[in-house]
């Protein structure tokens, strides 16, 4: 349930994230959510894509990439909607790392979540009612 | 007008000096042969023995010292004289976390300060001065070494230490400081501080100020003497030989005089060892003439410079150097500290990291900036910002216990720091250090 995301250390400089990018462009690999974390001197580039293998072959090439496990949560497009996740990630004390939201036309509205016990949160999540978006349904 | 600490010797003739020199060389090889197994042992290798020493030429017979001789005889192996003879030990930073560790008995300070106090009355300096000594005390010469000598010349001796320039600007205003010491580029800052405080240059009492223990351009030096309305004078010296005071600038400001009845100069080829002739661009080369604790004979500076023996203004007798005009191994001063690219790169290697490194050396408002920009690997890389960040904080730890003073760490991606024909470029330094 849980889907694959690949973690790219890139320079916080000019041209650094076009050059990454462009090689996920010219594999034409499709970029399904995007977000980055960044300081003055580096950012984290985190991309869910539709050939998460093959990215990284291209990538590990002249990047530091990393595959991590994130749950991508699918949302009703309401008000309270991102409250009712994260109220059952609270009282079960689970620690979001990050968060990201993205819109498909396909899959409607997600939420991507990096936890510390992604497990339980899938566990407690689908207890609740809520669906998750596969790798399959990225392809 | 000419200033002089102690007359006699500092405007003594030619002839003189060198009897002095050649009196006191064969007493000093001959009580380092009988006292510093190390030494004796590099002399019988090469054959030399104490009485083939006898006269000031002869030292070209002797073997040379490194600063990694310092290491391999750490702590006692270059003691000259029992322990409790000794009354001080001063140190410095070395390149492996092992320090140079200088030992003095209280002939050895006392011939320490009267260098110190020779350079604070050349000078200006009289019993009737206030000297502001903000170099710092401790371990470091600066601090000591100065105020030793401030208490020769019977000056009043403020011992502020470094930092907390409030209190540094407070007590120089109520007190009347009229000699600050301290690094060229801490004295510019404390003038830049007096300009922001709403002082003009001439509402201190300043009329000198003696600075060293960094390299400084003439350029600096007239920006200073500007801000603070000063004269302003460098000091040369090592822990090796004692501190601050080697040599030091007189009224002339050009050269410094190296007190050349305690320490002989010498500049030589740093590729072949071979001594060159007057006016020639070398290494410098020290020999201690009347040493007890820690007397070294010919200790291999790597301060690159010129001796000249022209006649000076000021009257003095002894040989002039020029400001070191860089260095013949790769060490850096950086906020007056010694740092050498093994220190960092050992302190990579402990913590884990490769030795895919790149210094960055500046100078930005007249204060040494030190960037180490860090080859990061895909095992140590965690896709959250604060980790990284948190890998980053504990690295600038780390170099702040060996070095002595705090960098800026960058974590950089694999492969991004340039090398040319295959080999990285160790160290960028910007900063205009040399005229």
């Amino acid at each position: 349930m849980a889907i694959k995301q690949l973690s790219i250390f890139i320079e916080n400089k000019e041209g650094k994230l076009s050059d990454t990018i462009k090689i996920i462009s010219d594999a034409d690999i499709n970029i399904r959510a995007l977000s980055i974390g960044d300081s003055q001197d580096f950012g984290i580039l985190r991309l869910i894509v539709s050939d998460t293998e093959k990215a990284i072959s291209l990538l590990k090439e002249d990047y530091i990439v990393k595959e991590t496990e994130v749950i991508a949560v699918k949302m009703d497009d309401k008000e309270g909607a991102l409250y009712k996740i994260l109220k059952v990630f609270e009282d079960a004390k689970i620690n979001v790392e990050y968060t990201y939201a993205f819109t498909a036309p396909k899959l409607g509205a997600y939420v991507v979540f990096r936890v510390n016990d992604v497990k339980s949160a899938e566990e407690l999540l689908t207890k609740d009612g809520f669906t998750f978006v596969n790798d399959g349904d990225l392809n | 007008m000419a200033n002089y600490f102690q007359p006699e010797i500092e405007t003594a003739s030619r002839e003189e000096i060198i009897r002095i020199q050649n009196e006191k060389i064969v007493k000093q090889v001959k009580h380092v042969y009988d006292n510093v197994k190390y030494y004796r042992d590099l002399m019988d290798e090469k054959g030399v023995k104490p009485e083939d020493i006898k006269s000031i030429d002869d030292i070209k017979k002797l073997p040379f010292l490194t600063k990694n001789d310092l290491r391999e005889a750490y702590p006692y192996g270059l003691l000259g004289t029992d322990l409790k003879n000794c009354v001080r030990i001063q140190s410095t930073s070395g390149t492996t976390g092992k320090r140079v560790v200088a030992f003095y008995t209280q002939h050895d300070i006392d011939l320490w300060e009267e260098c110190c106090a020779r350079a604070i009355v050349a000078a200006g300096g009289t019993n009737e001065d206030v000297v502001q000594v903000c170099y710092g005390y401790g371990l470091f010469t600066g601090g000591p070494g100065l105020n030793g000598g401030s208490h020769k010349v019977g000056s009043l001796t403020l011992p502020m230490s470094s930092g907390n320039t409030d209190r540094q600007i407070q007590f120089m205003m109520d007190l009347g400081s009229t000699i600050l010491c301290c690094t060229p580029s801490y004295a510019a800052f404390i003038g830049e501080s007096l300009a922001e405080k709403g002082y003009k240059p001439e509402d201190n009492k300043l009329k000198a100020g003696i600075f060293g223990a960094e390299p400084w351009t003439e350029e600096m030096r007239r920006s200073i003497e500007k801000s603070l309305g000063i004269k302003a004078y460098d000091i040369y010296g090592l822990t090796e030989t004692s501190g601050p005071g080697v040599s030091f600038e007189c009224s002339e400001q050009k050269g410094m005089h190296i007190n050349e009845d305690h320490f002989y100069a010498e500049i030589i080829d740093p590729d072949t060892g071979e001594v060159l002739p007057e006016g020639s661009k070398g290494e410098l080369v020290f020999t201690s003439l009347d040493k007890e604790a820690f007397p070294l004979l010919r200790y291999r500076t790597r301060d690159i410079c010129i001796l000249t023996r022209e006649k000076c203004s000021c009257g003095r007798t002894h040989v002039k150097m020029t400001k070191p005009m860089g260095r013949s191994d790769d060490m850096m001063i950086i906020r007056g500290v010694n740092v050498f690219p093994s220190q960092i790169e050992t302190v990579l290697l402990n913590e884990g990291y490769t030795p895919n490194y790149q210094i960055l050396v500046d100078r930005k408002n007249n204060t040494d900036t030190l960037d180490i920009n860090v080859e990061l690997t895909p095992e140590q890389f965690s896709d959250k910002v604060s980790d990284i960040q948190a890998m980053e904080k504990a690295l600038e730890g780390a170099m702040r216990t060996m070095l002595g003073i705090g960098p800026k760490v960058h974590l950089v991606a694999p492969k991004s720091i340039v090398r040319s024909e295959g080999k990285a470029v160790r160290v960028i330094d910007n900063r205009k250090l040399h005229d």
